[in-house]
C-alpha cells in the first residue's frame, strides 16, 4: 500500500492541453503560417530542375566549405544517388520540413537568446526550460502537437522546432555574453545606444557562435524527421518509418542513407559558412 | 583652468552599497568594511582636479581602484556617491542621453587590451565613434584617415586588427579615440600590454602628439617609471583612496607616506631627474671686467682648479684653468680671454641625468648647464651621485634664479 496517493500529473497535463485547445484560433493561425512556409519552400525547390540541384549544391559546398575537392565530389555523388534511388521528391519534402523548422527556430530563437543575454533573470528562467525541451523524449512532443495541430507536416514542424530550437537560443545567449568586456566597454565609451551596441558590436562578435547554434538546430530538426513521420509527416522519414513497420531492411537502409547524405551536406554547408566568417 | 573636478567620488561594489557609505564617513578601512558588510570599496572618496591640457596620471598597484576610478569618470561604472564635474556639468547625475553625448563628443577612451572590434577593418574601427554619431560616410572616412595618419598608420586601413602587432593595435585604439576629436582622453593602462621597448616608443609618441594637440589626458598606469615619464601630475592610489597628488618631482622627493616611499624606492632616478635638479651654483668670472688675478683669487677661495668665464649677460664663453691663469699673471698680462677654452661639456636644463652622466664621465671639468647659451649652473660628479642615491636635489628654482640674478 502506498503511503501517499500518487499525484495525478497525467490528468493535470491533459487538463492543460484540453484547456489550450480552446485557443483554437491561435493554433489555426500558426498552422496556416507553417503550411505557408512549407508550401513556399517546396514550390521553390521543385521549380529548380534536378540537374541544376545536383551540380549547384556541390559547387556551393566547394566555395563555402573551404574548397575541399573530396567533399565536393561526395556531395555530387550523394545527390546523384538520392535521385537514382528515386527519393528526390521525398527528399525535398523532408528538406522543406527541416528548413521550415530551422527558419522558425532562428526567427524565434535568436531574439529569445538576445533577451536571455540581456537579463540574468530571463537566463535563470529560460535555462531549465531549455533543458526540459532538450531532455524530454522527442516522442512526447508528438502528443500535444497532434492535439493542437492534428496530423500532417505542420505538427511535425512544431515538434522539430521545440526539439531543435534550444541550441540556437543557448548559443545566441552564450555568444553575446562571451563578447569581451573591454569590447563592450569600448562600444559604451564611444556613446553607443543599446541597439547600436547590439547590432554593431554584439551580434557581429557572436556570429560564429550563433551559427554553430543554427547548425545544431538543423541537425536536431533532421533527427526529428523519422519521428515526425509517426504523426503523418511525409518525406524520407516516412519511408524509413514504413520500412520499420514492414521489417523491410533494404528500403529502410536506402532511405536512411539518403537522410545521412542530406545531413552531411547541410552540416558541412552551414559549418563551412561559420568557418568563412571566422577567417574573414 | 580646471577641466574635470572630482568630488568625494565613491564606488562600493555589492548589494545595497549605501550601507558602506556611513562606515566610510567614519574613516573605516576597506578591510574593516568588507568584514562588517561584505561590500568591496572600489574607490573611496576620491577628490581631485584635472587641469585643461595636462597629462594627469593615476597610479597604483592592481586592486588599488585606479581602473574603477577612470570608469567612474565616463560612467562605464556607476558611482555610488560623489560628483564628477566636466566644466560645470555633473556627469554623475546626467541622464543616459546627455551622458551619451558627452561620451561621443567630449571623452574618448583607450583600453589596456585595445578593445578593438576584430571583425572590422582598421579604418572601420577608427570610424566607429563617428559612425555611432551618425556622421556620413565621406566625413567619417576623411576623419579616420586623418587620425590614422596622426598615429603613423597610413596604408593599414583595410587590414584587420589581428593582422597588426600589439603596438600597432594600440595605435589604432588611440586613433579611434582621437577621431572623435575629444577634449579628454581616458587611457586605461593603455601601454601596459605592450613590451617595454614598444611601450617607451608609444610614451614618446603620446608626448609628441600631446605637444600639438593639447588634450586633457587622464592616464592610468601601475608603472611608476611610465607615470614619471609622461605625467604632468601624478596621483597615487591605495585601497581605493588617493594617497598623494603631486608633480613627479614632488612625489619622488617628498613621498607622503611609507606607501608612496616604497613605490618610489626602485625608480631609476637617472631617468627622472634632469640637469636642473643636480646642478650646483657656479663660480664664474667675467673677462670683460675682471682680470686673471681676480679669477685666481676666486678659485683659491672655493678650492677649485678651473672656472667658467661668462659675459655680463651670463652668456657662457668657456672655461679657464688655474695653471694657465698663473702663467698670464707671471707674464704680467691683464686680459685672459686668449686662454679661455670653449670646448666645454654643455648640457641643457632639461637634459636627463642619465645623459649627463655620460658627458661628465668623459670630462675632467664640471659640465656647464646652459639655457639659451647662458650659464645657469654646473654639474660635478659627486652631486650627480648623491642625487641618484636619493638625496639633495634642487626641486625649486632658487639655485637657477640666484645664479641668473
Amino acid at each position: 500500500m502506498k503511503l501517499f496517493p500518487s499525484l495525478p500529473l497525467a490528468e493535470w497535463v491533459e487538463a492543460l492541453v484540453d484547456w489550450l485547445t480552446n485557443a483554437d484560433l491561435l493554433f489555426e493561425a500558426i498552422e496556416m503560417l507553417i503550411s505557408f512556409i512549407l508550401t513556399a519552400l517546396q514550390t521553390v525547390m521543385e521549380v529548380v530542375p534536378i540537374p541544376v540541384f545536383i551540380i549547384g549544391i556541390p559547387l556551393l559546398t566547394f566555395f563555402f566549405a573551404g574548397r575541399k575537392i573530396g567533399l565536393t565530389i561526395f556531395v555530387f555523388l550523394g545527390l546523384f544517388l538520392i535521385d537514382n534511388l528515386g527519393f528526390w521528391e521525398d527528399m525535398l519534402i523532408m528538406l522543406s520540413l527541416v528548413l521550415a523548422a530551422t527558419i522558425i527556430s532562428v526567427v524565434v530563437g535568436i531574439p529569445l537568446g538576445i533577451w536571455m543575454s540581456k537579463s540574468n533573470t530571463v537566463e535563470m528562467i529560460m535555462k531549465p526550460i531549455l533543458d526540459f525541451m532538450q531532455t524530454l523524449p522527442q516522442f512526447v512532443y508528438l502528443i500535444p502537437a497532434v492535439a493542437f495541430f492534428g496530423i500532417g507536416m505542420e505538427p511535425g514542424v512544431i515538434a522539430s522546432v521545440i526539439f531543435g530550437m534550444p541550441p540556437t537560443i543557448r548559443l545566441t545567449n552564450l555568444g553575446i555574453r562571451e563578447v569581451s568586456t573591454e569590447v563592450i566597454e569600448a562600444a559604451d565609451a564611444f556613446g553607443s545606444t543599446p541597439s547600436q551596441k547590439l547590432y554593431k558590436v554584439q551580434l557581429p562578435m557572436a556570429r560564429t557562435t550563433i551559427m554553430a547554434g543554427v547548425n545544431q538546430t538543423i541537425m536536431l530538426s533532421l533527427s526529428m524527421v523519422v519521428i515526425a513521420s509517426m504523426i503523418g509527416a511525409d518525406g524520407l522519414g516516412d519511408i524509413v518509418y514504413a520500412a520499420v513497420g514492414r521489417n523491410d531492411v533494404g528500403s529502410g537502409f536506402e532511405a536512411g542513407i539518403a537522410i545521412v547524405i542530406v545531413a552531411i551536406i547541410l552540416d558541412r554547408l552551414t559549418s563551412g559558412f561559420q568557418l568563412k566568417q571566422k577567417k574573414k | 583652468m580646471t577641466k574635470i573636478r572630482v568630488e568625494d567620488l565613491t564606488k562600493v561594489f555589492g548589494k545595497k552599497p549605501q550601507r558602506a557609505l556611513s562606515l566610510l564617513k567614519e574613516n573605516k578601512t576597506k578591510g574593516e568594511i568588507l568584514e562588517a558588510t561584505g561590500l568591496t570599496v572600489g574607490v573611496n572618496k576620491a577628490s581631485f582636479d584635472v587641469n585643461e591640457g595636462e597629462v594627469f596620471v593615476i597610479m597604483g598597484l592592481s586592486g588599488s581602484g585606479k581602473s574603477t576610478l577612470v570608469r567612474l569618470l565616463n560612467r562605464l561604472i556607476e558611482p555610488t556617491s560623489g560628483a564628477v564635474y566636466l566644466d560645470d556639468k555633473n556627469l554623475a547625475e546626467m541622464d543616459e542621453k546627455t551622458l551619451r553625448t558627452v561620451r561621443r563628443r567630449d571623452m574618448s577612451m583607450v583600453f589596456q587590451n585595445f578593445g578593438l572590434f576584430p571583425f572590422r577593418s582598421i579604418q572601420s574601427n577608427v570610424e566607429f565613434g563617428l559612425e555611432i554619431q551618425g556622421l556620413g560616410r565621406e566625413e567619417r572616412t576623411q576623419k579616420a584617415i586623418e587620425a590614422l595618419k596622426l598615429v603613423g598608420l597610413e596604408g593599414y586601413e583595410n587590414m584587420l586588427p589581428d593582422e597588426l602587432s600589439g603596438g600597432m593595435q594600440q595605435r589604432v585604439g588611440l586613433a579611434r579615440a582621437l577621431a572623435n576629436d575629444p577634449e579628454i582622453l581616458l587611457m586605461d593602462e593603455a601601454f601596459s600590454a605592450l613590451d617595454p621597448l614598444i611601450r617607451k616608443d608609444m610614451q614618446d609618441e603620446l608626448l609628441d602628439l600631446q605637444q600639438t594637440m593639447k588634450r586633457t589626458i587622464i592616464f592610468i598606469t601601475h608603472d611608476l617609471d611610465e607615470a614619471l615619464r609622461i605625467g604632468d601630475r601624478i596621483t597615487i592610489m591605495k585601497d581605493g583612496a588617493i594617497v598623494q597628488i603631486g608633480t613627479p618631482e614632488e612625489i619622488l622627493t617628498n613621498p607622503a607616506n611609507n606607501y608612496v616611499e616604497k613605490f618610489v624606492e626602485d625608480v631609476d632616478r637617472s631617468k627622472v631627474y634632469t640637469a636642473q635638479n643636480v646642478m650646483a651654483r657656479p663660480e664664474s668670472v667675467q673677462p670683460e671686467r675682471e682680470g686673471p688675478r681676480v679669477a685666481l683669487q676666486r678659485m683659491r677661495q672655493s678650492g677649485i682648479s678651473s672656472i667658467y668665464a661668462i659675459r655680463r649677460d651670463r652668456e657662457l664663453l668657456g672655461i679657464v684653468h688655474a695653471s694657465e691663469l698663473s702663467k698670464l699673471v707671471d707674464e704680467g698680462k691683464d686680459d685672459f680671454s686668449e686662454v679661455i677654452r670653449t670646448d666645454v661639456p654643455r648640457v641643457e636644463l632639461h637634459t636627463p641625468v642619465s645623459e649627463v652622466i655620460d658627458i661628465i664621465t668623459d670630462s675632467s671639468v664640471p659640465a656647464a648647464v646652459v639655457q639659451d647659451g647662458k650659464l645657469r649652473g654646473i654639474i660635478i660628479r659627486s652631486s650627480v651621485l648623491s642625487a641618484l642615491s636619493g638625496k639633495e636635489v634642487n626641486l625649486d628654482e632658487t639655485i637657477s634664479e640666484s645664479t641668473s640674478s
